[in-house]
């Protein structure tokens, strides 16, 4: 992935243009933000005493950002749904259960008919039944079916308006995940394995060759050896890679010509299909893409908790989403992982952490966690009186919401200009 | 000055026997009327004669119950609005409707659009050819903004130009269409008589340095007369004349339209 900013338009003179430079900075800084933690959690935290390092692993345990990891790569996808071409989706977890489900097929002896097994460059051991994809395969595998998906839901829903497109999603939000859940018996035949899910899904390796691991100062680094649940730091470097490609592609598609389609219609649709952007066509790409990343997030999941469950693809994933999106600035990548990172680190760790310091503190007895929703409304509902862009907004957003429109303001001069 | 016009043969656009009908009113009827290749053409008439409706049906917002549009020699009778705003159709809008957080180079790619063809992986990938596209796109953006005279306002957001300069931007951006028809639905609304003849000289200059064909609906009366070289004159969904500023001046039907009947006929409220 070259990040290099081409010579050709360094030399224009046009401002705008800077804006790709700005990409390769934030490139240069979420690597090296995702490096120094890796090499904090390896290097440093086995140095640090006893009490700081029950601290860290109590409060911030590398599992919880693998796990806000998930949300960020689904919260950027449907931030080009939502933040770049403004359609309201309500459905996302769609997507992300459908790429869950692919990756247990793929990925597990759940297929007993297939007795041999099916393998390709997998690090499962030899000899089992099912299909055994190498993972990065499977994450390929999983985006491409999900932004068909994509397609296919969009085709017909795109061309409802607003409030009747989030309807029509919010329906396939649901639809979904119950057809996993029912998916036991589909004429005779066990596609999903109902409520009881498809569990344990392979161990996956970093790289499918190569010498098993390689020891580094203290450390032993998996290269081709399958890792075990209590791999974290490996799952960490992985999942910061699918990570990475789900923010350059949606920077990437930011600058050209899509982006500008997608704002345009954000925008003004009408003005935009009246300026030669074919909306279908647009609406569905932007679907398309977000639907991918869903679809990474799904199996970056599954490999995650080595396993899938249809009950954990529930309605409130798609509006914990949604509320990433819109908390940390709509439309800016920046803000959106900043706020899914925030979001997801509160929701699996630092609410439960709270609530046991709380109770240890005031001898209460109060199940915390069971106020998440409490607390994200209140904070949904806060952020709507004060600060309504998010917490890091996207420049043109900011805009509309903290200045007055210049031709609003002079009509109140009394209109002629 | 018509007559040298008219040595292009061939009109820019010819709509014939249009009619669209809602539920059981009928908007238009049966008009057919056309744009000479480089000729100022003004579509004017009084409040609800169909001046916006036949305006939707060229730019194929509605799709006309009976009748054809031709687009140079391409009928585009039933064509979704992207696809003949790709063929050569630019337009602007009565109520300014400009993309207005974007900037004023942004909004005159946007309508680069359909003259682009990067796809999704080649942005991704930011190949050769999206880097060639995408300079091109800005230099002729800069072109244009120059050309209506907002180049120092290439970066600023739209909704923060003033309301002439948000006027231009919106020619620009039609012109980003490489259109052979530019319709412009009450550009001078909210102007001054000063302002108005500025831009009259204006589209004027457009007319003439980009060759296009210009559709004016206007209700500045001394706008329509100063910059047309032909008028058609709708009155309750019919086209009741057609003719130089002179003859419509003068055409006794077309004052009726406008003022009134007079005599004896009716009561005189």
């Amino acid at each position: 992935m070259s990040l290099d900013t081409p010579k050709l338009t360094e030399s224009e003179p046009i401002r705008s243009d800077l804006s790709q430079s700005h990409t390769k900075r934030w490139a240069l800084w979420f690597s090296g933000i995702a490096l120094v933690v890796w090499l904090f959690y390896t290097f440093v935290l086995p140095l640090l005493g006893e009490q700081a390092g029950t601290f860290i692993r109590h409060w911030m345990p590398l599992g919880s950002i693998n796990e806000a990891l998930v949300w960020v790569i689904c919260a950027i996808g449907l931030n080009i749904v939502v933040g770049y071409a403004g359609l309201l989706d309500l459905g996302f977890v769609a997507f992300w259960a459908i790429g869950g489900y692919i990756a247990a097929w793929l990925m597990s002896t759940f297929f007993d008919q297939i007795s041999h097994g099916i393998y390709f460059l997998s690090a499962a051991p030899p000899n089992q039944h099912g299909i055994h994809i190498n993972w990065w395969l499977v994450l390929i595998i999983s985006g491409c079916v999900c932004a068909f998906a994509g397609i296919v839901i969009g085709a017909p829903t795109l061309r409802l308006k607003s409030d009747y497109l989030a309807l029509v999603t919010l329906g396939f939000g649901e639809i979904i995940p119950q057809f996993f859940v029912n998916g036991e018996n589909i004429f005779g035949f066990n596609l999903t394995n109902g409520v009881k899910g498809i569990s344990p899904l392979d161990n996956v390796s970093p790289l499918p060759f190569g010498p098993p691991a390689v020891s580094l100062g203290g450390a032993t680094i998996p290269i081709s050896q399958p890792l075990g649940p209590f791999d974290v730091g490996a799952k960490y470097v992985l999942f910061v890679l699918v990570a990475a490609f789900c923010i350059f592609v949606s920077l990437r598609l930011r600058e050209g010509r899509l982006g500008r389609a997608w704002l345009a219609i954000r925008e003004d649709e009408l003005a935009a299909s009246m300026m030669g952007v074919p909306l279908m066509q647009s609406k569905l790409a932007a679907y398309a893409v977000g639907a991918f990343m869903g679809g990474l997030g799904g199996v970056v999941y599954a490999v995650h908790n080595n396993s899938v469950f249809p009950d954990r693809f529930s309605f409130a994933i798609s509006i914990v989403l949604l509320a990433m999106v819109v908390l940390g600035g709509m439309g800016n990548v920046w803000g959106v992982i900043v706020g899914a990172l925030g979001l997801a680190w509160f929701n699996s760790t630092g609410l439960p952490q709270l609530g046991d310091s709380f109770n240890e503190q005031f001898g209460t007895d109060i199940n915390f966690p069971s106020y998440n929703y409490l607390v994200f409304g209140s904070i949904l509902v806060l952020m709507m009186l004060f600060r309504r862009e998010g917490i890091f907004p996207e420049a043109r957003t900011r805009q509309v919401l903290r200045e007055a429109e210049r031709s609003d303001a002079e009509e109140l001069d009394g209109g002629e200009v | 000055m018509s007559a040298e016009l008219r040595t292009r043969p061939g009109s820019a656009l010819l709509a014939t026997n249009v009619t669209v009908r809602f539920g059981g009113l009928v908007a238009v009827n049966d008009v057919s009327f056309d744009i000479p290749r480089n000729t100022i053409v003004s579509l004017i008439g009084p409040n609800g004669a169909g001046k916006t409706t036949l305006f939707n049906v060229l730019t194929g917002l509605y799709r006309p119950s009976t009748g054809s549009v031709l687009l140079g020699e391409r009928d585009i009778t039933g064509f979704p609005p992207h696809k003949i705003a790709a063929l050569g159709m630019g337009r602007t809008f009565q109520n300014i409707r400009l993309f207005g957080l974007m900037t004023a180079a942004e909004n005159v790619m946007v309508a680069m659009h359909s003259h682009t063809t990067s796809n999704l992986l080649q942005i991704i990938a930011r190949t050769r050819h999206q880097r060639r596209e995408e300079v091109q796109a800005r230099v002729f953006a800069q072109e244009l903004l120059d050309f209506v005279g907002i180049g120092r306002h290439a970066d600023q957001y739209a909704r923060n130009l003033s309301y002439g300069d948000q006027r231009r931007l919106e020619v620009a951006r039609a012109l980003a269409l490489r259109p052979d028809v530019l319709l412009l639905d009450e550009p001078t609304a909210g102007m001054n008589p000063q302002e108005s003849a500025v831009f009259v000289d204006f589209v004027r200059k457009v007319r003439d340095e980009r060759g296009v064909s210009v559709l004016l609906i206007e209700h500045d009366m001394s706008v329509v007369m100063r910059a047309s070289e032909r008028i058609t004159v709708l009155d309750q969904g019919e086209k009741i004349a057609e003719g130089s500023p002179a003859d419509i001046r003068s055409n006794p039907r077309v004052v009726e339209a406008y003022l009134g009947r007079t005599g004896t006929t009716g009561s005189a409220r």
